[in-house]
């Protein structure tokens, strides 16, 4: 591998501050200085499909804004592809797919095919790949019957999918993608994980995601980055995280009746007993099967669920440990 | 082809298309009913008759009128800054510049210009103008001229609106506000004034001062007479300047929170 491949994105030291201004009186303001991110460093290799997690206004959206050139750094080394995205913007434009959760790329008014066909030619993209690439993506995200749809009129699941397609038309090496599955059914989830699960392993696109959603994690990313007051927490396997943070998943088990706390073998335990209703506590990092059979070897069981932990516990525990250490 | 689309996104409200270009052009028209209206009272407004102040107003209408259609959507920048939809037209591989000027290709302004046309019509019929071959050659040098001067001071306006977020009445002052003072004759207003325009914000370099050229009237301020011609020149000038304003802009975006 060269070393554009290994540090396809590479990121070395950037920080970007914002200056608050502040009504204090009538005509006085007070300035204030912001750290949005703070000397954040790492890189990521071609085709590694990265999570970028972190609680709200931790400097995820910050981050995806320099990279793409939207914003500015105040100070620091960014690379993209080998490009300064700020000085670059338009050049890096061509090798980037961005996503953003919040809002669309996509013209309000128009069809969505009116907006793909802006998209080929914004894009210079060859017709037979245009052809292919729209082909594809209408099939994978199964926009057949929409095509002809005003993007307003679209619900958010299907916005969204329309999205995912305009940012990919011109195959980008890089997609980033800003809370992809926010505010989505399971089952428009699951299709969009589905397809970047298929566009990363055959299109070898490197993915940088962010979001609130562990499962999306789980389920895409085998490297996960946590950020928070723009500085880098953690980064790692996710199962790492879990370690890290201690973190655990909770298993609740409905009995037949009311019994005494469940005895199980540690680190798990009983955290808490509602009539029949039991909580029990467990490593995120270990499997849920043995403690299941085990359960069910002793009690009369009539239901069970595992919940996941949310990266706020998970992060607020990193810092826990930190602040004790 | 993206013409094609603003007519497509613009037709998707036809009824509305319809009524605000008609409104748009019964608007501006009224502008000029007023002209009238004064000079049915007096016979010249500062030394011009209604033709030289109708020759006034078309040209400087119709400059203005080109830049509007061109980039007048520019004003909309404010609103694009403050919800942060600007983002996502950085990520495009074109001009943000183009991009925002073609967000709502202003249709409707055509009636703007039409009107603007239609009165720069009515002055060169009835004006008594001596055609030289210089004369006519400034004829459309000062309408482009023109048009790209007020494009300029749009997108100065624009950047503007990176600092201050929600100026888009700040720029329409100079903008709206520039082409109305121009539709009156240099002579009615203070020395001051004058001076301004010619020399801070040269808008007096859109209608003023190459009309007077080709009216053969004295120059605002006894300028001296080559200066009817430096209007591509201002024009060049002020362009790059609203380019240095607009790439300083930009890079002072600071997006929003998500």
């Amino acid at each position: 591998m060269t070393g554009v491949d290994t540090a396809f994105i590479e990121v070395d030291r950037v920080e970007k501050v914002f200056e608050v201004r502040r009504k204090t009186g009538l005509l006085k303001r007070e300035r204030r200085q912001v750290r949005a991110v703070d000397a954040l460093s790492f890189t990521v290799a071609r085709g590694e499909m990265v999570g970028y997690i972190g609680p709200n206004g931790a400097g995820k959206s910050t981050t995806i804004k320099m990279l793409t050139g939207i914003l500015t750094p105040s100070g620091g080394r960014l690379r993209v592809a080998g490009i300064d995205p700020s000085r670059e913007r338009t050049r890096l434009a061509h090798r980037i797919g961005v996503v953003f959760g919040q809002r669309t790329t996509l013209w309000w008014d128009l069809p969505l095919i009116d907006s793909y066909r802006l998209m080929h030619r914004m894009y210079r993209i060859p017709d037979a790949r245009y052809r292919e690439n729209l082909d594809r993506c209408v099939e994978l995200l199964e926009l057949d019957g929409l095509l002809d749809v005003p993007v307003r009129q679209l619900s958010l699941g299907q916005r969204m999918r329309g999205d995912i397609a305009a940012a990919l038309l011109h195959d980008p090496e890089v997609l980033y993608l800003d809370e992809p599955t926010i505010g989505l059914d399971v089952v428009s989830k699951a299709r969009v994980r589905g397809f970047l699960r298929e566009l990363n392993a055959e299109r070898g696109t490197t993915v940088l995601l962010t979001t609130h959603d562990l499962q999306d994690i789980e389920q895409l990313c085998s490297r996960v980055m946590v950020i928070d007051h723009g500085r880098l927490m953690y980064d790692g396997p996710l199962a790492g995280l879990h370690e890290a943070g201690e973190s655990e998943r909770t298993l609740v088990v409905d009995l037949e009746r009311e019994l005494p706390p469940i005895e199980v073998p540690a680190p798990a335990r009983v955290v808490r007993v509602q009539g029949p209703r039991q909580w029990v506590a467990f490593p995120a990092s270990q499997s849920a099967a043995p403690l299941v059979a085990r359960i069910a070897a002793v009690c009369p069981l009539v239901d069970l669920s595992v919940r996941e932990p949310d990266i706020e516990a998970v992060i607020a525990k990193m810092y826990a440990e930190k602040a004790t250490a | 082809m993206v013409a094609a689309m603003w007519i497509r996104s613009t037709m998707a409200y036809r009824a509305s298309f319809v009524l605000t270009t008609f409104g748009n052009f019964a608007a501006t028209g009224l502008d000029f009913v007023a002209i009238m209206l004064m000079f049915s009272r007096v016979d010249a407004l500062g030394g011009y008759a209604l033709p030289e102040v109708a020759f006034l107003y078309g040209l400087s209408s119709v400059s203005f009128g080109l830049a509007d259609l061109a980039i007048g959507s520019m004003d909309r920048l404010g609103h694009r800054v403050r919800d942060g939809t600007l983002d996502t037209l950085l990520v495009r591989p074109a001009p943000v510049l183009a991009q925002v000027a073609a967000d709502r290709f202003g249709l409707r302004r055509l009636g703007r210009v039409t009107q603007g046309v239609l009165v720069l019509g009515y002055a060169l019929v009835t004006v008594d103008i001596d055609w030289t071959a210089a004369r006519l050659l400034l004829m459309p040098v000062m309408l482009l001229s023109g048009a790209v001067i007020f494009c300029a001071v749009f997108v100065a306006g624009a950047a503007f609106q990176f600092v201050a977020q929600d100026a888009a009445e700040v720029s329409n002052a100079f903008t709206y506000g520039g082409t109305t003072l121009l539709q009156y004759p240099p002579t009615l207003f203070a020395r001051e004034l004058v001076r301004g325009v010619t020399f801070v914000l040269p808008l007096a370099f859109v209608n003023w001062l190459p009309a007077a050229y080709v009216l053969g009237r004295p120059y605002p301020l006894r300028l001296p007479a080559w200066m009817a011609f430096t209007p591509p020149l201002v024009a060049v000038v002020c362009a790059a300047a609203a380019g240095t304003a607009w790439r300083a802009g930009l890079r002072s975006y600071r997006s929003t929170g998500s």
